[in-house]
């Protein structure tokens, strides 16, 4: 028989996180750090409306771009929040599967074969695979430590070439917990500019920014109109399981967005417009006092490494934060996998978000105080026998 | 800073206060200093511990009681709820807008005990021109938190 698969795929490495999930899995008395997503449910208000909307039988397809009143909730949305006018949600919105489906019609409805996106690492594991399956060129861009893993406009310049056409821009950061600040988006702007060259903005993590409000790139001046600034509900209202994000950006490009998720997709789950719609007009609130838990969780675990004298950089997004266990000689690993036989605690090694988090534990506050506190305990053990 | 140090200690009073320096992101002294502010104001009344009483040997009844009563004259309904609340078995006591005045909240060792309060001693007060009375019979949730069960996390172990 021939070979049914395509090369392309069979090429694409596995997520590195795969191999430890299968083992963490069997072990089901083990505290996990290593969710990527809240540990809080959806609102209820949020839930009965998305019930509500299956009571009324609101079960039929809605037009492939999302609901209209969705779109101008998201519109307001931005608008309120971080300033960025969209005056045509219909025509610069499109509803999404997730953050994710954005991530790849954005890169299919830009990319040309040879094209090169420049993706920073260490950061989410979709934005490799999903430029190659566009045909682009994945040129990575490695973030420092010392930088506090914010791209810098000198990394940028230096990894730009002619070929260059897109920028993925993945912060507040998972797996760093790194934000972007505007003194450092409007240093990079000028960069992105003076080449002429796109942002895939990947904001999902907006509404957890501890330091000062969210900056977007969207809001330095010359860069809306390069942008496609991607956002959801996920994190921001604890609604992964709704898979629901948009893509906001200039009208040409979302067309074309729009033709590629009309044809593959048809259009997002109804029952989570209709539930994203309340989240929009009246989740503030919840949204605010979810940012205060992460907020106060933190904190505690910064302290908590600052007294294990464990180097880590202090986090101010998402609900990550990314220790660096050079100091004891091993693989993030062989680190990962001992911690959890040993202690019964799983995390996420840095490599799995590129070869530059090597050396480096992805550890997630999605998680309660109490679990936190159970899984300090046990590291403070572990690496005080590494280092006996 | 005190809306969130409220938040965290309405839900865990026992927390201790290197613990509040370090979710609130301060030091110790400012928390003890907060604290004892708040409780000189008179907005934290009091470090209560949430009981569920079905699970222990005690017999504990409790219900709510709907009183309407007569206003009097210059003191409104203050003077009665104060003759209302200083019984010892009356948990709470508040003024209700709507079909009645007063909400009693009455705890008892039995129900015939608290039948007996309230027509030995509520309904006998001048003012009180009528009481209903509610026994709870099923607590499921108080004070924002669920009694009756745990929720367990059903996340997957790992998630990108």
């Amino acid at each position: 028989m021939r070979n049914p698969l395509s090369e392309k795929v069979v090429n694409i490495k596995p997520s590195g996180i795969r191999k430890f999930f299968d083992i963490a899995s069997e072990m089901k008395d083990a505290i996990s750090l290593g969710v990527g997503e809240p540990d809080f449910d959806t609102p209820w208000h949020i839930r009965d409306e998305g019930i509500y909307s299956l009571e009324k039988g609101r079960t039929f397809y809605t037009s492939n771009a999302g609901l209209k009143e969705l779109r101008e909730e998201i519109a307001n949305y931005l608008y309120r929040k971080q300033g960025i006018l969209y005056e045509h949600p219909l025509k610069e919105i499109l509803v999404t599967v997730g953050g994710s489906e954005a991530i790849d019609i954005g890169f299919r409805a830009m990319i040309n074969p040879g094209d090169e996106v420049l993706i920073p690492q260490p950061s989410f594991v979709s934005y490799e695979p999903c430029a190659v399956m566009a045909g682009a060129t994945p040129v990575l861009i490695n973030l420092k430590a010392e930088n506090e893993f914010r791209l810098t406009a000198q990394e940028l310049e230096e990894a730009i070439t002619e070929k260059t056409r897109i920028l993925v821009l993945p912060f507040p950061n998972n797996p760093t917990g790194a934000i972007m600040e505007r003194k450092d988006l409007e240093e990079i702007a000028e960069v992105i500019i003076k080449h002429d060259i796109y942002v895939m903005s990947d904001e999902i993590y907006s509404e957890l920014s501890y330091k000062e409000k969210h900056v977007s790139i969207a809001q330095i001046p010359g860069m809306k109109e390069r942008t496609i600034l991607i956002n959801g509900f996920s994190k921001a209202f604890a609604m992964t399981g709704w898979r629901l994000g948009y893509a906001c950006g200039p009208e040409a490009i979302i067309e074309q967005m729009i033709k590629i998720h009309q044809f593959a997709i048809m259009c997002a789950p109804t029952t989570s417009q209709y539930a994203a719609i309340e989240a929009l007009k009246n989740g503030d609130e919840d949204v605010a006092e979810m940012c205060t838990a992460y907020n106060q969780r933190r904190r505690y675990l910064v302290h908590c490494f600052k007294e294990m004298g464990l180097e880590c950089f202090e986090p101010y997004g998402a609900f990550y934060i990314f220790p660096c266990i050079k100091e004891f000689g091993m693989s993030s690993d062989d680190f990962a996998m001992r911690f959890l036989k040993e202690e019964k605690v799983a995390v996420v090694p840095g490599n799995a978000f590129g070869d530059c988090g090597e050396g480096y534990l992805r550890i997630s506050y999605a998680s309660s105080l109490e679990n936190l506190k159970t899984a300090m305990g046990r590291l403070a053990e572990f690496i005080g026998r590494l280092r006996a | 800073m005190r809306e969130e140090l409220l938040a965290i200690i309405e839900r865990n009073s026992r927390i201790d206060l290197k613990e509040l320096a370090v979710l609130l992101g301060t030091e110790e002294a400012m928390i003890a200093q907060e604290l004892a502010d708040m409780e000189a104001e008179g907005i934290i009344c009091g470090y209560h511990t949430l009981i569920d009483w079905e699970k222990t040997s005690k017999d504990k009844v409790t219900a709510l009681i709907e009183v309407r009563v007569t206003p009097q004259r210059g003191q409104g309904f203050d003077s009665v709820a104060e003759r209302i609340y200083k019984y010892p078995e009356v948990q709470s006591v508040y003024l209700i807008s709507g079909s009645y005045d007063l909400m009693v909240i009455l705890e008892g060792k039995t129900m015939r005990e608290v039948a007996s309060f309230v027509s030995d001693k509520l309904s006998t007060l001048d003012s009180v021109l009528s009481a209903a009375t509610h026994f709870i019979m099923k607590k499921y949730k108080d004070h924002g938190t669920v009694l009756d069960k745990k929720k367990e996390d059903e996340r997957e172990m790992i998630t990108p």
